[in-house]
């Protein structure tokens, strides 16, 4: 058994024999044995049979995920009517006696240079795109179909690199997963996958003797076994059988009422740690996001990501969620967390240390882009913002003042923004004991329980000799999460928890004995959590 | 020759999309657009080359008009602006 590492796209499990796709090189001759006219012609036709299939693959895609996302083969057909290209294809064959198939590429990957030398983060994506044109125009001049990628029998496909119009067209009825060497997790391929519940590994570094041998993609676990023990294999098996039920479950909950058979409601939200994961949250059916870990867009980039960046992935994510309310958290970095650019300190005690509301307070500058970018995007949907690693009353009070500020900017620049509720995350022990006084100055508190029970407990979880000595449920810690609910209602506000004692099924009916208002879990977690709320009686005494 | 300037609104500029549906706009109009945003410029119908010249949300460009209905023309772009951009 072989075991490969990689990023997972989607937590899932596939099991089938491995196919590895190679692309057609366009390895033809570079001088043409035809006249230019009779060259450009061939590649004229080969175009419009391209836009056809964009056509066709438009329509696909329109079905399977989207306008949004089907938008993509409209502007690839587009493309191909673009003069500068055409122009620069015909420049080469004639001064060149090019072959078609060598004026296409070459064409390709000099607009795809230009793309890429720009500033904007969305123009040097669209170098993709050019390239992803330009090859399925070579591909028609060489005869080479978009069939060959599968044959007819189901099988996980391993690639270099998937564009998204192959994506779309692979045969989803015999495509189990996909596994490539290249891509990211945000790529437009990674979110076609996550919509489509494709099980999909990128950053793999495979081998070609795979082709044919039978394997398992691990998604939970990111990795990759080929020729997996039998032990394993059946593990796996179990595992996917579970997920086929989870399937099943949702089925059978979606659009129904999250209520204990007493009549108690409780909202299930769904946390998540990157943009491309909304589609997780609506495919389980939660009821909004309790947790938006914004820092993904600050550790994904080289520098500070700009006001203009931000708001057009928080838009994404709101306006994908259709007026359901998205939480975001304002940037928790810092601790184990860290981009380069924000050149921080290295610290003997990171966890104690500057990170989160302590950076934002001090670098007003890197807070108010931020806030500034999601004000901007509560104009399109349900927003609130949700402050980190808050310890003192003085801490809400400047970070409040601070948003004001940013609303004033906004209103001077003519700018919309919506009603943004504000709360904190409660994950300190100071936040609990001055539950209060906060509660005075917020509508939502949000219990971060991981941080919370490493600094109740004094426990660092990432040290193993410590396992002994922890304790989840230890009754300190929910003990705290009891007094900061009461505290919280005594003063109007909601509370919810966001950690992930949350997602712990043995904690459900004690949370909501407490009164929690709202739970929020990674998106796999919310199906069988509104299964057993809708299965508690809290008019029942206790078991215990 | 007619000119006029416009702001653009959309979030996130002149992307592919608004750049696509310009040149196409602007290659049924019997006049000649260039689009001007500081020194550069380019043909409105060349999506690519519109794309390339990076506008942003809140910037300003030119349009100038030359040939044909130059007043028919004019009044088509600045109408598909509005709606577009």
């Amino acid at each position: 058994m072989q075991v490969a590492t990689g990023k997972s796209i989607l937590n899932g499990i596939a099991i089938g024999p491995l196919r590895i796709y190679k692309k057609a090189e366009a390895q033809t001759a570079v001088t043409s044995t035809l006249t230019p006219e009779e060259e450009y012609a061939r590649f004229d036709a080969a175009r419009v049979k391209a836009q056809e299939q964009l056509g066709g693959l438009y329509d696909k895609a329109l079905d399977e995920v989207g306008e949004d996302n089907a938008a993509i083969f409209e502007i690839h057909q587009m493309m191909l009517d673009d003069d500068d290209y055409l122009d620069a294809v015909k420049g080469i064959i004639e001064t060149q006696n090019a072959t078609a198939e060598y004026a296409v590429s070459t064409t390709g990957e000099n607009f795809a240079a230009a793309f890429a030398a720009m500033e904007d983060e969305y123009m040097r994506a669209r170098a993709a795109d050019v390239k992803d044109i330009s090859r399925r125009v070579v591909n028609v001049l060489l005869g080479v179909g978009d069939a060959e990628m599968m044959d007819d029998k189901p099988a996980i496909l391993v690639a270099d690199d998937l564009t998204p119009s192959e994506t779309v067209q692979l045969d989803k009825t015999k495509l189990l997963g996909f596994i490539t060497r290249h891509g990211s997790s945000n790529s437009h391929t990674a979110i076609l996958a996550r919509t489509m519940n494709i099980p999909a590994l990128v950053g793999v570094d495979f081998q070609d003797d795979w082709d044919g041998k039978l394997a398992v993609i691990d998604g939970y676990n990111h990795c990759v076994y080929i020729e997996p023990a039998q032990e394993l294999l059946t593990a796996m098996e179990e595992k996917r059988s579970n997920d086929l039920k989870q399937e099943a479950l949702l089925q059978s909950l979606k659009k129904k009422p999250n209520v204990t058979l007493d009549g108690k409601e409780i909202k299930v939200y769904a946390n998540i740690g990157n943009a491309g994961d909304v589609g997780l949250v609506l495919q389980n059916d939660a009821q909004g996001i309790g947790l938006f870990r914004s820092e993904f867009i600050y550790l994904d980039s080289q520098d500070y990501p700009s006001e203009d960046q931000q708001f057009m992935l928080y838009k994404r994510v709101v306006e994908t969620m259709a007026g359901k309310k998205v939480i975001i958290r304002t940037l928790d970095i810092g601790a184990d967390k860290q981009a380069d650019y924000f050149e921080l300190d290295k610290e003997e005690n990171p966890a104690l240390g500057y990170r989160a509301i302590r950076i934002c307070l001090t670098r007003k500058e890197v807070f108010k882009t931020q806030l500034r970018a999601i004000l901007r995007a509560s104009a399109f949907g349900t927003v609130s913002i949700m402050f980190p690693m808050i310890i003192s009353v003085r801490e809400v009070r400047d970070a409040k003042e601070i948003l004001e500020e940013c609303k004033a900017e906004l209103t001077e620049r003519g700018v919309a923004f919506g009603e943004v509720e504000i709360g904190i995350m409660v994950e300190t022990p100071a936040a609990v004991m001055m539950a209060d006084e906060l509660a005075e100055e917020v509508e939502f508190f949000s219990l971060g329980t991981n941080d919370l029970t490493q600094y109740t407990l004094a426990i660092d979880r990432q040290n193993p000799k410590l396992d002994n000595f922890y304790d989840s449920h230890h009754p300190a810690v929910l003990r705290m999460i009891r007094h900061t609910i009461e505290a919280g209602h005594r003063h109007g506000c909601w509370v919810g928890i966001c950690g992930e004692l949350g997602a712990d099924q043995t904690l459900t009916e004690t949370f909501l004995r407490y009164g929690v208002d709202e739970l929020s879990v990674s998106p796999a977690s919310v199906l069988p959590l509104r299964k057993i709320i809708r299965s508690l009686d809290l008019s029942k005494e206790t078991q215990d | 020759m007619k000119q006029f300037t416009y702001t653009i609104t959309d979030p996130v500029g002149i992307h592919a999309r608004p750049a696509g549906m310009l040149a196409k706009a602007a290659k049924a109009l019997d006049s000649t657009v260039t689009i001007t945003k500081g020194e550069k410029s380019a043909a409105a119908t060349k999506l690519m080359a519109v794309m390339g010249l990076g506008v942003k949300t809140g910037e300003t460009i030119t349009f100038t008009i030359e040939g044909g209905d130059e007043e028919a023309s004019a009044a088509a772009m600045e109408q598909f602006c509005k709606e577009n951009m």
